[in-house]
């Protein structure tokens, strides 16, 4: 099995190259024939561990950082790099995400997500949506492009978790570079993440409701328990005993305890955290929460209970397309207004915390996100632990990685100025010492024509019938385009797009049967309606979109679904 | 036609109906509780010249109530205010002990599991929302204690249990100290589901009242077999075997062999005489005993039965006809039962309903002409027993919970409006106080949605005029609010 699983990776490898020469989007790339020496020569390191050191030298030797001081002495093997003006930070931390993990996963086989039993759960005992022997560390993939988006972002590490189900699977500690995926592993397993999603609502099979997720997952831990404690007392004395039972889920769950995995446990509001609070302390396992946003309302309590948070960076906002005539309550309002004070809460009241992505399609929002956690009172040294050092601490990786010390992992983020600064750039990125040189992102030439942001639906027809997709885009100001695509092949994050004049111009990648491929889309924008052509490894369809909502999106939509 | 609409809606099996009193009071304006702070403690209330109904023994002109920690402390003609004590001046105003409603479904984010027909694994304890707005609401209208029962789709559904209105207070503060666990049965149409179908979901056994009283008997002789094993092991364990396996411990069974073994009460959803008559027999099988029968419409065919087998009625006053099983239902039963010697309360199932359950227990004056202490009895004392807290609330007594709703009226009246309503000697909810800091909630409101209306369009200032229409408010919506608003804390006068 693994065999296959390497020869698969091969494959994978094989096919994303053939994307590259297909469309050769902005980024970071690899220096290649580089050496493995590195010194940074007289830049402001920001070490985390300690205080800035001013117009110091930082020597990197084969992946690993050998000296920090102003005054280290530079190998003559090293390449060096003049720091002054730089600044040198620990490679960023994205505590809990699937970058990593390409969506779909590469196959649909041993190591895929739970599928929709043919049989509908009738009870915890047909183990509902669990998969958690699915290790993230199996399943990672060079292919996934958003690798590349996030190390450009000052990225160098994630804590990549399998999605799909109440028990998804292993986290494992990524770095994200390497030459096989089996190199970007450092930790595995670093958590066990849970979800409370029921398994497709009223009619879906057992559970379908909170209620059943919760007795659920109170039975699997109640039989995980037993089923070491039955296989130690059979192991002892088999003859004359009845053997207890195989199962994976058990099994699964058991080794992952014993290798001191955390449980992370899902809790934004306030009632939901209370509620982990209860969950943790019936279920004795070492335990943190994600989410976290309403934890200005209870961070001492949070403190008290000495557990861990990542916060999550999406803040609470207004639904995008949500009912204009909705009037939202106090609490909701409230809570978009305050979410972002919660980090100088949990700060304040000494909570270990880390930072996630949530969500967020593009790094330069994560860290624009955590600067209005900064803006909202916290720290910007706590800013900048939350995303190095303290999820390091967190998932038990603090000895190798998370701050610039000697004999760390040389993971490092050099940028011209203050990292949350929206003006400052980053200049370069190290992971596991190897240098990746940040380029600028394409610009549009024009300022943008009208604004392409929304919910667009595009139809098209290819070799196998009529299709449709739902595009959510996001413009900025300067006309970039981000967002998400989703059909019935799956969904992915547009890697790069702009509308420039009224030409416009994206690409996502997503798996199809040759494996990852890259889709651009292009065209003209005439305010109301999107035409043009997707191309696909060299051949193009051409398409139309149009904004469900007004009349002429309507009638597409009917004719476009048989 | 709004009101026959929501009246059909809200007698639908709630299993499935669920989402739509919560829809119906999202269109309602949140009450200021949407502020909630716990109220602090008052050591020490005295509620003076007032018309105190103990429910126990009678009703005093002119009365007063003394609370110390928490508790009634003194009922009487004349009770002179200790120093320091705060005073509630309730003159032409009547005090009754808060109202019990035996069947809500308010407080929970989650109601029913309804993918299977046994789903005592299940309980209501761990998905409670503090947060809901109807906790507020029911508090306007003197409700102080309400038993939250899981849905009705399924034969044996989840365990449940009794809480006190504190709005404001963590989900952990709710529940009512002591008070004995429940689990949810439910007979006839909706655990059978012969008679719709839910788009996308295979049939579910049980199809027949038949297969309904199979499944519960299937299930407690599991509960029994797994009793069974347990006992062995412990057993095997005291005579010093070495080395035993343990059981698995089955979280679906362990609820009904607390039935078995009498510690949790069962409150049994039902309509017809037949399928009531059949769980007696079922429970008399294993042993146990019903402590509720909820909604029980037809429970005055059966009364003496249920007399007999010492079995509680939990009912509603006056809907009927809203599914083929409620067609026999009359606005006599309460009544009926009582006067056949059943101990019946009324209850609400129903977030808005439970802001009126004094009218509700009123109609049984009418409708069978019980006295007006009687008909009190239906949603304080009676209920209080059916849940095993009469010790602690239900009357007006020395010793017990100062759970007290005020009213300007007399509380069997329409005219009735709740003033003020305490829990444990605090005010959870007082009228002025609400009515007050109304504008102060809107002016908050405003500010904060102005705010976040600038930060979150930031990124998409440049916005072409088109979107100008969708940024400008609705007057029509706004106008409709203090309307909306009132009836919410006036009780939902239908």
């Amino acid at each position: 099995m693994r065999f296959e699983l390497l020869h698969r990776c091969a494959l994978t490898l094989g096919f994303a190259a053939v994307g590259f020469l297909f469309l050769h989007p902005p980024g970071v790339h690899a220096q290649g024939g580089e050496p493995q020496y590195f010194a940074i020569r007289g830049a402001k390191v920001v070490t985390v561990s300690g205080p800035p050191i001013e117009g110091a030298t930082i020597v990197v030797s084969r992946g690993i950082i050998t000296a920090v001081a102003r005054d280290a002495a530079v190998p003559p093997e090293a390449w060096v790099i003049e720091g002054q003006g730089l600044t040198v930070y620990p490679g960023l931390v994205d505590a809990f995400t699937d970058v990593g993990i390409p969506t779909p996963p590469p196959s649909a086989g041993e190591s895929g997500p739970p599928r929709r039993p043919q049989q509908q759960a009738r009870g915890p005992e047909d183990r509902p949506a669990s998969s958690p022997w699915r290790a993230a560390a199996d399943e990672v993939s060079l292919s996934d492009k958003r690798i590349e988006t996030w190390r450009s972002g000052g990225f160098t590490t994630v804590v990549c978790a399998p999605k799909g189900g109440m028990f998804p699977g292993q986290a494992a500690v990524l770095d994200l570079a390497g030459e096989r995926a089996g190199d970007l592993v450092v930790k595995s397993p670093a958590a066990i993440p849970l979800s409370f999603q029921t398994t497709g609502g009223f009619g879906g099979g057992f559970p379908d409701s909170l209620l059943g997720v919760l007795a659920y997952i109170h039975q699997a831990w109640l039989d995980t328990d037993w089923s070491v404690k039955a296989q130690a007392i059979y192991e002892k004395n088999p003859r004359g005993m009845a053997r207890p039972r195989y199962d994976r889920t058990e099994a699964a769950l058991a080794e992952a305890l014993e290798d001191h995995a955390l449980v992370l446990l899902p809790a934004n509001n306030t009632v939901e955290i209370r509620r982990a609070f209860q969950l943790i302390d019936r279920w004795e396992v070492k335990a943190g929460i994600y989410g976290g946003q309403m934890g200005y309302e209870v961070a001492p309590e949070i403190a008290a209970k000495k557990l861990p948070v990542l916060v999550d960076l999406k803040w609470p906002e207004a639904e995008k397309d949500g009912d204009p005539e909705a009037r939202p309550s106090l609490r909701a309002l409230r809570f978009r207004d305050r979410a972002p004070s919660t980090p100088a809460a949990l700060a304040k009241a000494g909570v270990k915390f880390a930072f996630y992505s949530g969500g967020i399609a593009a790094p330069k929002d994560i860290l624009k996100a955590a600067k209005k956690s900064i803006d909202a009172g916290l720290a910007p040294e706590a800013a900048l632990r939350a995303f190095t050092l303290s999820p390091a601490e967190i998932f038990g990786v603090a000895d190798r990685l998370g701050s610039i010390e000697n004999g760390k992992i040389a993971n490092l983020v050099v940028t011209d100025g203050d990292l949350f600064e929206e003006k400052t750039k980053i200049k370069m990125v190290f992971v596991d010492g190897q240098r990746f040189e940040t380029h600028e992102p394409e610009k549009p030439k024009e300022p943008p024509k009208g604004d392409i942001t929304g919910k667009w639906k595009l139809a098209y027809t290819t070799p196998e019938g009529a299709e449709e997709s739902t595009a959510d885009l996001v413009m900025d100001k300067d006309g970039a385009i981000s967002g998400s695509l989703g059909s019935s092949r799956g969904t992915a994050n547009i890697i790069s797009g702009y509308l420039s004049g009224d030409k416009f111009n994206f690409s996502i990648n997503m798996v199809l049967d040759q494996g990852p491929t890259d889709v651009t889309f292009s065209g003209t924008f005439d305010g109301t309606s999107l035409k043009g052509t997707i191309s696909v490894h060299g051949m193009s369809l051409d398409f139309t979109g149009v904004k469900p909502g007004n009349g002429v999106g309507d009638a597409a939509i009917l004719g476009g679904a048989q | 036609m709004r009101i026959s609409f929501s009246m059909n809606a809200r007698r639908a099996p709630i299993a499935f109906v669920l989402l739509l009193p919560r829809f119906l009071s999202a269109l309602c304006l949140a009450p200021s509780g949407e502020a909630a702070t716990p109220p602090d403690a008052a050591p020490v209330i005295l509620i003076q010249n007032t018309t105190v109904m103990t429910v126990s023994h009678g009703t005093i002109e002119h009365g007063s109530i003394l609370i110390k920690d928490g508790k009634i402390a003194e009922v009487g003609q004349s009770i002179k205010a200790p120093t320091g004590a705060q005073v509630i001046e309730a003159s032409g105003q009547f005090v009754i002990p808060g109202i019990i409603d035996c069947h809500s479904h308010i407080a929970a984010e989650a109601i029913n599991e309804g993918s299977v027909s046994v789903s005592s694994m299940v309980n209501m304890e761990e998905v409670l929302d503090p947060e809901d707005i109807d906790i507020y609401r029911d508090l306007a209208g003197g409700v102080t204690s309400a038993n939250i029962l899981h849905g009705s789709a399924n034969s044996i559904g989840g365990q449940t249990l009794v809480i006190k209105l504190r709005w404001g207070q963590p989900a952990a503060k709710l529940p009512f100290e002591g008070a004995v666990p429940g689990i949810k049965f439910a007979l006839g149409e909706n655990p059978k589901r012969s008679n719709f179908s839910i788009p996308g979901q295979p049939r579910r056994y049980p199809a027949t009242r038949m297969g309904v009283a199979e499944t519960i008997r299937g299930a407690f002789s599991e509960a029994r077999d797994y009793k069974k094993t347990w006992d062995d092991y412990h057993k095997r364990v005291a005579a010093g075997e070495k080395n035993l396996i343990p059981p698995r411990r089955d979280l679906k069974l362990e609820p009904l062999v607390e039935v078995l073994e009498g510690k949790r009460y069962v409150h049994s959803h039902c309509y017809r005489e037949d399928e009531i008559l059949m769980l007696l027999l079922v429970a008399k099988e294993f042993g146990f005993t019903v402590r509720t029968l909820q909604h029980v419409l037809e429970g005055y065919k059966v009364a003496d039965e249920l007399a007999a087998a010492g079995v509680g009625a939990s009912t509603f006053s006056d809907w009927w006809a809203y599914k083929v099983e409620a067609y026999d239902a009359i606005p006599y039963n309460a009544a009926l039962m009582t006067r056949r010697g059943v101990l019946v309360s009324i209850n609400s199932d129903d977030a808005e309903e439970a802001t009126h359950l004094n009218q509700e227990a009123a109609k049984s004056m009418k409708y069978g002409g019980l006295t007006h202490d009687e008909a009190l009895k239906l949603v304080t004392l009676n209920p209080a027993i059916q849940l095993g807290i009469d010790n602690r609330v239900g009357t007006i007594d020395v010793g017990k919970d100062a759970d007290l709703a005020i009213y300007n009226h007399d509380p069997l009246s329409a005219y009735a409006v709740v003033q003020k309503t305490l829990i444990d000697g605090r005010v959870y909810f007082d009228r002025d106080k609400d009515l007050a800091s109304r504008a102060e909630i809107e002016k908050e409101k405003k500010t904060l949605t102005d705010k976040l209306k600038k930060e979150e369009k930031k990124p998409e200032e440049k916005k072409p005029e088109e979107k100008k229409p969708e940024q400008s408010p609705k007057p029509p919506a706004l106008s409709a609010a203090p309307t909306a608003q009132a009836r919410a804390v006036q009780g939902g006068a239908l």
